[in-house]
């Protein structure tokens, strides 16, 4: 167990689960305790384990770090994800930043009534239609390369397959207008730790659900 | 002009204001383009300049920047303002982001309306007294030193002024159970470009006002609708 990162998040998506892919894309192994009970939680908070009251929380090389963005900036410059000088990072801080605003409407979406989840989906539709999909299909074309940026692998690719799987789980035809991405789509799946973390039994999480909902509304104690 | 950051924004702070602050602490010459009319934002989206149709933008090194921490991470690096090494970038990363939550609830203040407000106003100096100043209150007091990093000034030691001097004026005696974080605001206040920037004169952005509101809205065609935080 010692040295494998340990997530302390619900059992399910939320903000923890880019968390998930970026680690299960560098190959690292990690152990997970899931939030259940309010006690829990409340034992965190006594333990001072959580920075801002907080998680997503990661044990992760003697830190216990907070803050979503936080983590994946430490796990991505540590496992060469992060581009190789500060504009290739300045790019991908751009880019994830992108798939991230993109993200949360659907992080947010379960919350919803009826009615306003379905403004919502337009919402998604649009904003992944005609702000997101386009920049990164234009980047894609114009550098004719596989990756988003200096050709290789990096933290920026990996939110984008995130982003572009969860997108299509509530629009299934979103890339229809988007051939690079589609390319970009199935070439990165079948990267050998990404394809694994497709499959059944690995540690990604499915959508949320109802029960999902209840536990973290009984963790924080809301209504 | 070749080499001043050129900062593409509104007339009021935003979340152009942390650029600002960081360009400022690092002694950085900087222009600014306000935006006033919708005609100005419509160019500058058909010229191509704003990758996600947004502000911030900044056009710096050749680049045109664009998403706030982005922007703030490059000239962060670029100024030497982010840690010496991975662990104390995971340390500043952490600690801003907790002042950006922080900053956030007051970014959205002047859009809402009268009785929201009241319920903002209740929530930003809740949090900030029992969630945030805690926490670096708890930083500086167990490593003793004068900057919450390394022991060397860095972008969180800005980004937390920024963030102090905003819910100050809240709630003026908002520090009065912080006494770390009263010495580290007089310290950082000292600072010869922080100082520099304090005075009158100096790009630092007044309390936005609804002439700012009105702007905002008319350029964007948004937030008529902004509801508190709950």
């Amino acid at each position: 167990m010692a040295g494998k990162p340990k997530l302390y998040y619900f059992n399910g998506r939320g903000r923890m689960e880019s968390v998930r892919w970026l680690l299960a894309a560098a190959g690292i192994e990690f152990v997970e305790e899931f939030l259940e009970t309010r006690e829990q939680y409340e034992k965190l908070l006594q333990d001072g384990a959580l920075l801002f009251q907080q998680v997503p929380m990661v044990e992760i090389d003697g830190m216990k770090m907070v803050q979503t963005r936080a983590i994946l900036g430490y796990i991505a410059a540590k496992h060469n994800l992060y581009g190789k000088n500060l504009k290739e990072r300045a790019l991908i801080d751009m880019y994830v930043e992108g798939t991230r605003d993109l993200m949360d409407l659907i992080r947010v979406h379960h919350k919803f009534s009826p009615e306003e989840q379905e403004k919502n989906l337009a919402l998604i539709n649009e904003r992944a239609t005609a702000r997101y999909f386009p920049v990164y299909e234009k980047v894609l074309k114009d550098h004719g390369t596989e990756f988003l940026v200096g050709n290789q692998l990096t933290w920026a690719d990996v939110q984008l397959i995130e982003a572009i799987l969860m997108v299509e789980e509530k629009v299934s035809t979103i890339l229809s207008k988007f051939p690079l991405l589609q390319d970009f789509k199935t070439r990165i799946c079948n990267i050998p730790t990404i394809k694994k973390f497709l499959q059944p039994g690995s540690q990604r999480k499915p959508p949320p659900d109802e029960s999902y909902v209840v536990t973290a509304n009984r963790v924080f104690n809301r209504k | 002009m070749a080499g001043k950051p050129k900062l593409y924004y509104f007339d009021g702070r935003g979340k152009m204001e942390s650029v600002r602050w960081l360009l400022a602490a690092a002694g950085v010459e900087f222009e600014e383009e306000l935006l006033e009319t919708r005609e100005q934002y419509e160019k500058l989206l058909q010229d191509g300049a704003l990758m996600f149709q947004q502000v911030p933008m900044v056009e710096i090194d050749g680049m045109k920047l664009v998403q706030t921490r982005a922007i703030l991470n490059y000239l962060a690096a670029t100024h030497n303002l982010y840690g010496r090494d991975l662990k104390e970038r995971a340390l500043i990363d952490m600690y801003v982001e907790g002042t950006t939550d922080l900053m956030q609830l007051i970014l959205m203040f002047p859009f809402l309306s009268a009785e929201d407000k009241e319920k903002q106003h209740a929530l930003i100096v809740q949090k900030a007294t029992n969630r945030y100043f805690p926490a670096y209150e708890k930083v500086l007091r167990d490593h003793g030193q004068d900057y919450l990093v390394g022991n060397q000034f860095s972008w969180a030691d800005i980004h937390l002024f920024e963030a102090i001097l905003m819910v100050e004026e809240k709630k003026c005696d908002v520090l009065s159970e912080f006494p770390q974080l009263q010495m580290f605001k007089a310290r950082i206040s000292n600072m010869p470009r922080i100082k520099k920037f304090l005075e009158p004169g100096s790009q630092r952005k007044p309390i936005p006002d609804d002439k700012y509101v009105e702007t905002v809205r008319r350029v964007l065609q948004m937030y008529y609708n902004v509801k508190a935080s709950v």
